[in-house]
């Protein structure tokens, strides 16, 4: 299960800590959570699926790029960050 | 009168309410969070939020603003062509005395959003999104076109007028079955001159209507005022004796010769003449005009007034206006002497009373 963080913004919408969601991609694991928090969704993703201009993930580590960022390959322990990108502040 | 006003902001929403000492902020909402625009419709108030990073979302509060729900905010479609993201609520407005329980949103993208359960659920008026017209729309002021005026007809429920920047002003007779572009007399000199007149790509700033004389609309354009006498099929610019530039403008609810506007220098400047904030008032249909700086700063003011940051409630003596400066004024006197409210607000985006 990947451990999935998500920034302090969203604080009153998912709580302290790290939730956990399986999936090979990015995009797998954050659809398997946000179905089961679905207020979430539209906060990380947009009207058509795609993630928000100005949220940013990063996974083991690695900043990833926007378009490419939900079809990333990740491991079974992967961590993932859920941030807001600095672009949008 | 009203009591009571609704102020949208750059850092969240403020209620205020008339005491005898004077207007005073009662209550805040969304703290830190641009809410672009707000609307009190049977007893319900609703406010469309835009986080910076998270995207527009629209809350609702039955207890005038003491709590608050989050709904679904309305989202474009993948069927629909192109398949936009939803960038902003610009306009949240009623379905007029024969759909009390209607609501619409005007966004960016230029789509039409349309609820009949008090904001749960929201559609896109596919039929206004696939005009062919629509691939001459253009952004004004944002990158992509934005509808912000939306007007029922008082006398007719499948009637319905809307302005978009820049795309023109439409009508629908058949409650949204089809659409035909109006606005005969504009003129946009921002486009080569063969398509000046082109109904299509003109940048109406704000459109209101008069409610009790519905077919009497006024319009800041991007370039000058106009009057319509037919509902916005005909377009006549008026001459003012000030800068013809500006956003916001209101009609008085009862009299069609009556409406206010806020001066400014126009598109390339977008800020008051010599730094003198004024507001200009006709009473006689557009022949003459009334210029109107009391209590409103004379030196060195930068204030803008955005297309929702001008209000006039049920009574037509009481003005309420917001600048980007985050200054706020009311006047009781139809705009003649204007008190300022606060002068350190956010950047104001809409005023509305309540």
């Amino acid at each position: 299960m990947a451990e999935i963080h998500f920034t302090s913004h969203l604080r009153n919408l998912v709580p302290d800590g790290p939730l956990s969601a399986s999936g090979a991609t990015v995009g797998e694991a954050l659809a398997s959570l946000l179905a089961a928090q679905p207020h979430v969704r539209g906060y990380v993703l947009d009207d058509q699926g795609g993630l928000r201009q100005h949220v940013c993930i990063f996974a083991d580590g690695e900043r990833l790029s926007r378009d490419s960022a939900l079809s990333r390959r990740i491991g079974p322990d992967a961590k993932l960050y859920v941030m807001q990108a600095l672009s949008g502040g | 009168m009203s009591d009571r006003l609704l102020v949208a902001t750059r850092k969240g929403l403020f209620t205020l309410e008339r005491k005898r000492s004077g207007w005073a902020v009662t209550l805040t909402a969304f703290a830190g969070i641009p809410v672009t625009n707000a609307l009190r419709n049977n007893g319900v108030i609703y406010a469309a939020l835009k986080h910076g990073h998270f995207g527009p979302k629209l809350h609702r509060s039955g207890d005038d603003g003491r709590s608050w729900r989050e709904l679904a905010a309305p989202a474009f479609p993948a069927d629909a062509a192109g398949a936009p993201s939803l960038f902003q609520i610009w306009s949240l407005d009623t379905g007029g005395r024969h759909r009390p329980d209607r609501l619409w949103i005007g966004a960016i993208p230029a789509g039409l959003f349309r609820s009949d359960d008090r904001g749960e659920s929201w559609h896109l008026i596919s039929s206004l999104w696939n005009v062919p017209e629509r691939a001459r729309w253009f952004g004004g002021g944002y990158d992509a076109p934005g509808i912000h005026s939306v007007l029922p007809d008082p006398r007719d429920a499948d009637r319905l007028f809307i302005a978009i920047s820049c795309g023109g002003v439409w009508e629908t007779r058949d409650d949204g079955a089809t659409w035909s572009v109006l606005g005969k007399g504009l003129v946009a000199p921002y486009v080569p001159p063969e398509q000046a007149e082109d109904s299509a790509i003109q940048d109406p700033h704000r459109v209101v209507r008069c409610a009790a004389a519905p077919d009497v609309m006024w319009m800041q354009h991007h370039a000058g005022i106009y009057r319509s006498a037919d509902a916005g099929t005909h377009w006549t610019r008026l001459s003012l004796p000030c800068d013809d530039f500006g956003f916001a403008v209101v009609a008085h609810p009862r009299d069609a010769q009556t409406a206010w506007f806020v001066p400014a220098i126009k598109d390339e400047m977008r800020m008051p003449r010599d730094g003198a904030l004024c507001v200009t008032r006709t009473s006689d249909g557009g022949k003459t005009w009334q210029i109107m700086r009391e209590g409103l700063p004379q030196r060195e003011a930068y204030d803008l007034v955005y297309r929702h940051g001008l209000g006039v409630d049920e009574s037509g003596e009481r003005l309420a206006m917001g600048s980007t400066t985050g200054s706020l004024w009311t006047s009781e006197d139809g705009g003649e002497r204007w008190q300022l409210v606060n002068a350190h607000l956010p950047p104001i985006y809409a005023v509305r009373f309540v």
